[in-house]
C-alpha cells in the first residue's frame, strides 16, 4: 500500500496529524498495534490545561486551546469539552507564595492565562474545597474533555480528509528505499515518503529504527473514578504540593488521578495497578474534599506512557532522515497538545517551518 | 410486596429491632438483612436512577446487581441487601443521583 | 524473618470454601476463610442451621446437608472473617479487604477464589421494574428471612432452580398463578442423547421429576417453549406476557421471579488477569484450570461453580482437590499421598459431573435471552439497550471494552457484572464473531466498590513478603 506519509500510532497525536496532514492535501495510512486511543490518548483524565506548563510548552499549550475553544467548528465534531476552568489550590502559604512566583514569571514571558485568586474566590469556585487551602491560581478558559470520544472525532476528521486507519497492525521493521520508507507490519508493508512517530510508549523503539535512540521510559500513571454524585465541583482542580487531578464530569462521576504510577508492561499492552499508590491518591482528594470520604470508588486503571527524562515531549523533524517526523514522549500531559501538534507536523512535512517555537522539544537534545 | 410466614418459636428466631424506613418506625427480626426488611414493608421502590429516574426495586439479594441501593443512616448508595438491621437504623429511598454527605 | 502470611486464604464460605476450608485445617494449614454473608453456606446453603423458618424441611433435605458441611466447618481451626468484602486480591497473594467502612489487607501464600455462581442476566423488556426479581431472590428471602411474595407470583425461564423454588414456594403456601418456561424444544432432542449418561447420577432426575409432579398436583398452570417474554407495567410490575404454540397469552401477577440459570462469578480471576475460556457448552465465561483447580496465575486456585458449573456437591470435592494439591506445595503431604487421598473424590465427582451435559443442554439459554431485542435494558445501571450496543458496533466499536467509552455500559455500580456476559454476546452476534475472539470487560479494581475514606486509610499489606 501507498500513501504520501505513514504515521504509527492512533492516539490523539498521530490521529491529529493525519488530520493536518489530509487537510494540507497530504494523504496518509495511520498504522495502530491495537485500536485508536486505546492506551494512553483514550485513557486518560482528559485535563485541557495550559495551566502549570513547563514554559516551553505554554506557546503550543496557547495555541492549542484555540482548537479546543472552538472545537465543533474544526472538526464538526464534539470532544465533550467543557470550559469548566482549571484550578491549582494552594495548601499553605509557601504554596501560594509558590503559585504568585509563577505567575509573575508568566507575566514576565507575555502570558496572562493563570491568574491568582484569593481564598474567597476559591470557595466561590469550588465551595467542596478543604478549608484549609488558601488560595489557587485559576484559568479560566481551560477545561477537560472526553479523552476516548476527542480521539474518535480526531480519527474521523483525518478519515473524512482522507487518511486510512490500519488498526492491529503493528510495526515490525522500517527499511529506508531511496526517497521510501518501507514499513512492514504484522500484516501489511505500507511505503510512504513521509514518515510520522506518534507511538506513544512504543515510540523509542521506533526512534531507534531510526537510528535516535533517547532515553524515554515508560510509565503506568493511574486514576480512579467514583459512582455518580451530585454536582459539587465545577472546575478541574489540581495541588501545588502533591499531585492530585480532581474532577467531575457531568454524569456525576468523579475523576481522580494523581501522578501516581503502577507498572506499565508495553510488550503485553497491560498495566499493573499500585493500590499503595491509589490510596495515597484518594487520601490527597480526600483531604482537598473531605465531603468525599463516603462516595465509592468504581474502578481504578492506568494508561501506558512515554514519559522523557525532562518531562516534555520529542516534537519535531528527525535528525538522521528527511521527511521523517517525531511526536511523543508527553510524558502525561500531552492530550490538550494534540491539535496543535498534527498541525506542527503537517507544517513541517509541507513547508518545512512551523511559526511556533519547538527548538527546546528537538530529538538532538538526546543525541550526541 | 412480601409477607412472612410461620417462624421458629425461639429466642434467636423471636428477637426483634425497631428501625425507619422512610420515618416509620417498623419492628424486624434481629439481624435481618435491610433490604428483606423493606420488602416486608411494602415499599414500593427503593430508588430511581439516577440516568431516568426509573423506580427500582431489590433484585438479586446477594450483593451483586447494586439495585437496592438506599440511604442508611446517612450514607447513601449502601447495598440494603448487604446491610443487617441495627437497633433504631434509618433507611431512606434515593431519589435519582446520591448526594454527597457529611457523614 | 518469619512468614507471617497465611498459608491460604479462601474467598468464599459456600461449598467449596467450607470444605477447603475444613480440608485445610486437617492438614494443619494456617487458613483464613472470607465471605461477605454473616454465617457461612454461601447461596446454596445460606443461613444453614440458621433458617428462620418454623418448618425448614419445607427448602427439601439438600438445603439442611449443608448443615452438616457447616457443622464440619465450625470445628476447623482457622480464621473466618465474616460479612467482609473483598476488594483486591492480586498474583502474589495479597487480599484487600473491607469490612465496617475499614478496608486492610492480608497475605497468603496460597489463594483459593471460592466465589460460585450468580445468577445469568434474563434481559427482557421491562425486567428492571419493580415487582420483578430473580428467582434466587426470591428463594433466599424464604431461606434467610422467612418471607414470600403476598399475592399471585409467576416464575419464568429456565433451569433447575427454577422447579426448585417453585416447589419450595409450593410447600411455603405461596400463590403461583404461572409456571412460563423459555426452555425450547429442540433443546430436548440435543439434551437426549446425554440422557443415559445422566442416569449415571439419577438422583438429579428424579428431584427434578418431583418438582414437575407437585406443580401439576397443585394445578399450577405450566406453560412450556415460550417466547416473546416481556414484562408488563409503567411503573411497576403489572402483568407477564410471551407466545405459546402461536398464541399470545398474559398473566396477570404482583410478583415474577426470573431465572436463566447460573454462571461463573469470575470477578476476581477477571481481575487477576487469568486467562479465561468460552465454555460452548454452558455459554458462559470460566477461568482455565488444571486439574487441582489451579489457575494460570501459580498460587491463585478456583473450587466451585467458579471454576465451571458443577454445582454443591462438585464444589466441595473441588475444594478438597485444591486444597490437596497446596499441601503437597507446602511440603506437608507428597505426590503419591496426594493422589491416593484425591482418588475417591475423583470418582464421586466424575459421577456428580454424569448430569451436567444433559442439564447444561436441556436448560441451554435461548437465543433471544442472550441476545435481547433492541429495546430492551441490558446495563441496568446506565441503562443501555441492547439497540445502543449494536449501534456502537455499527460506530466501529469491536469490543465491549469500547463500549464503555462509547455509551457507559459496565461502568455503573454492579461494575458490569449484570451486562458483561450480554454485551459480549450481543457484539459477537452483530459483529458475526466467536464470542471468544471478542472477548469480555477488562476487569479492574476495586472488585467491590469501596468509599474514598477507606482506600485513603489503606495501609501497606500486612506481613507482605518482599
Amino acid at each position: 500500500m501507498h500513501a504520501d506519509a505513514v504515521v504509527i500510532g492512533a492516539g490523539i497525536h498521530g490521529c491529529s496529524a493525519a488530520l493536518h496532514l489530509g487537510r494540507a492535501g497530504i494523504s496518509s495510512i495511520v498504522l495502530e498495534q491495537a485500536y485508536p486511543g486505546r492506551h494512553a490518548s483514550g485513557v486518560n483524565a482528559g485535563g485541557v490545561r495550559r495551566l502549570g506548563r513547563h514554559p516551553a510548552e505554554i506557546p503550543l499549550s496557547v495555541a492549542a486551546m484555540g482548537f479546543w475553544l472552538n472545537m465543533e467548528d474544526f472538526l464538526g465534531q464534539d470532544c465533550g469539552f467543557r470550559r469548566t476552568g482549571q484550578v491549582k489550590v494552594a495548601e499553605d502559604e509557601s504554596e501560594m507564595e509558590r503559585l504568585r512566583q509563577r505567575v509573575a514569571q508568566l507575566r514576565s514571558l507575555g502570558f496572562t492565562h493563570e491568574e491568582i485568586i484569593d481564598q474567597d474566590e476559591l470557595k466561590h469556585l469550588v465551595p467542596a474545597v478543604s478549608g484549609h487551602c488558601v488560595g489557587a491560581i485559576v484559568c479560566r478558559d481551560d477545561g477537560y474533555a472526553l479523552p476516548f470520544q476527542t480521539v474518535t472525532a480526531f480519527r474521523k476528521g483525518a478519515e473524512a480528509a482522507g487518511a486510512q486507519f490500519k488498526a492491529g497492525c503493528r510495526v515490525d521493521k522500517l527499511v529506508r528505499r531511496g526517497s521510501i520508507w518501507q514499513v512492514q507490519t504484522s500484516r501489511l508493508m505500507i511505503e510512504a515518503p513521509i514518515l510520522v512517530n506518534c507511538s506513544g510508549a512504543w515510540a523509542g523503539g521506533i526512534a531507534e529504527q531510526l537510528d535516535e535512540p533517547v532515553p524515554v521510559s515508560v510509565e503506568a500513571p493511574m486514576l480512579m473514578i467514583s459512582e455518580r454524585v451530585a454536582p459539587f465541583c465545577n472546575p478541574v482542580v489540581g495541588a501545588t504540593g502533591r499531585p492530585l487531578s480532581f474532577k467531575q464530569f457531568e454524569n456525576g462521576t468523579v475523576l481522580i488521578g494523581g501522578g501516581h504510577r503502577g507498572q506499565a508492561d508495553p510488550a503485553r499492552q497491560e498495566t499493573q495497578l499500585d493500590m499503595g499508590g491509589l490510596a495515597f491518591s484518594a487520601r490527597t482528594a480526600q483531604e482537598i474534599f473531605p465531603c468525599m470520604r463516603n462516595v465509592r470508588v468504581l474502578r481504578c486503571w492506568a494508561g501506558i506512557e512515554a514519559v522523557m527524562p525532562d518531562g516534555i515531549p520529542v516534537i519535531g523533524p528527525s535528525a538522521k532522515f528527511p521527511d521523517t517526523f517525531h511526536a511523543f514522549g508527553f510524558s502525561a500531559h500531552g492530550f490538550q497538545l494534540g491539535p496543535i501538534t498534527g498541525q506542527i507536523i503537517a507544517h513541517l512535512a509541507v513547508q518545512s517551518e512551523t511559526s511556533l517555537p519547538i527548538e527546546a522539544f528537538s530529538i538532538g537534545r538526546f543525541l550526541e | 410486596m412480601f409477607r412472612r410466614i410461620p417462624r421458629r418459636d425461639d429466642e434467636e428466631s423471636r428477637s426483634l429491632v425497631t428501625i425507619f424506613i422512610e420515618g416509620k418506625p417498623i419492628q424486624v427480626p434481629t439481624g435481618e438483612m435491610v433490604a428483606a426488611a423493606v420488602l416486608a414493608s411494602g415499599l414500593g421502590w427503593v430508588r430511581s436512577t439516577p440516568v431516568s429516574g426509573a423506580p427500582r426495586m431489590p433484585y438479586c439479594l446477594m450483593g451483586v446487581c447494586f439495585e437496592c441501593l438506599m440511604e442508611i443512616d446517612g450514607v447513601p448508595n449502601s447495598q440494603a441487601c448487604m446491610t443487617r438491621v441495627r437497633e433504631g437504623m434509618r433507611v431512606e429511598r434515593q431519589a435519582g443521583v446520591r448526594p454527597l454527605s457529611e457523614v | 524473618m518469619e512468614d507471617k502470611r497465611y498459608d491460604l486464604a479462601i474467598i468464599g464460605a459456600g461449598p467449596a470454601g467450607m470444605a477447603a476450608a475444613s480440608s485445610a485445617a486437617g492438614f494443619g494449614l494456617r487458613c483464613l476463610v472470607i465471605d461477605e454473608q454473616p454465617r457461612p453456606g454461601g447461596q446454596i446453603y445460606r443461613d444453614t442451621g440458621h433458617s428462620p423458618l418454623a418448618n425448614p424441611d419445607l427448602l427439601g433435605p439438600d438445603y439442611r446437608e449443608g448443615e452438616v458441611l457447616a457443622a464440619e466447618f465450625g470445628k476447623a481451626q482457622m480464621e473466618y472473617l465474616s460479612g467482609a468484602a473483598v476488594w483486591h486480591v492480586d498474583a502474589d497473594g495479597v487480599v484487600g479487604l473491607s469490612r465496617e467502612g475499614r478496608a486492610w489487607s492480608v497475605a497468603a501464600r496460597y489463594i483459593l477464589v471460592a466465589t460460585g455462581a450468580m445468577e445469568r442476566p434474563c434481559p427482557i423488556p421491562g425486567w428492571t421494574l419493580p415487582g420483578v426479581m430473580t428467582a434466587g431472590a426470591g428463594q433466599i428471602l424464604l431461606k434467610t428471612s422467612a418471607m414470600i411474595p403476598d399475592g399471585p407470583i409467576v416464575l419464568a425461564g429456565s433451569g433447575p432452580l427454577l422447579f426448585l423454588v417453585a416447589w419450595q414456594y409450593l410447600n411455603a403456601g405461596a400463590e403461583i398463578v404461572g409456571f412460563v418456561e423459555t426452555t425450547s424444544r429442540a433443546n430436548y432432542l440435543s439434551a437426549l442423547p446425554f440422557l443415559p449418561k445422566a442416569l449415571g447420577a439419577a438422583e438429579y432426575l428424579f428431584k427434578g421429576l418431583g418438582y414437575m409432579k407437585a406443580l401439576r398436583k397443585a394445578r399450577v398452570p405450566v406453560f412450556k417453549g415460550v417466547a416473546d417474554l416481556r414484562v408488563e407495567g409503567d411503573s411497576k410490575l403489572e402483568a407477564i406476557s410471551f407466545s405459546v404454540g402461536g398464541k399470545n397469552k398474559r398473566i396477570g401477577c404482583d410478583t415474577l421471579l426470573l431465572h436463566q440459570g447460573v454462571v461463573p462469578n469470575v470477578q476476581i480471576t477477571r481481575a487477576l488477569g487469568c486467562e479465561h475460556i468460552w465454555d460452548i457448552r454452558q455459554v458462559c465465561w470460566r477461568p482455565r484450570l488444571d486439574d487441582w483447580g489451579r489457575t494460570d496465575s501459580e498460587k491463585i486456585y478456583v473450587a466451585g461453580d467458579g471454576g465451571g458449573i458443577g454445582g454443591a456437591a462438585v464444589a466441595q470435592i473441588q475444594g478438597r482437590l485444591a486444597t490437596l494439591e497446596i499441601a503437597r506445595h507446602l511440603n506437608i503431604i507428597e505426590t503419591a499421598e496426594r493422589d491416593r487421598l484425591a482418588a475417591p473424590h475423583r470418582v464421586a465427582m466424575a459421577r456428580h459431573l454424569r448430569i451436567r451435559p444433559f442439564l447444561d443442554l436441556l436448560y441451554r439459554p435461548t437465543e433471544v435471552m442472550r441476545c435481547p431485542s433492541d429495546e430492551t435494558i441490558v446495563c441496568r445501571c446506565e441503562e443501555v439497550t441492547a439497540g445502543d450496543i449494536r449501534s456502537m458496533v455499527r460506530m466501529g466499536c469491536l469490543g465491549p471494552n469500547q463500549t464503555k467509552s462509547f455509551g457507559r455500559p459496565g461502568m455503573g455500580p454492579c461494575q458490569g457484572r449484570l451486562c458483561g456476559l450480554t454485551v459480549s454476546e450481543v457484539i459477537a452476534a452483530e459483529r458475526g464473531l466467536p464470542t471468544a475472539e471478542v472477548g469480555y470487560y477488562r476487569i479492574r479494581p476495586p472488585i467491590k466498590p469501596i468509599t474514598l475514606g477507606e482506600l485513603a486509610a489503606f495501609d501497606a499489606p500486612e506481613g507482605k513478603q518482599k
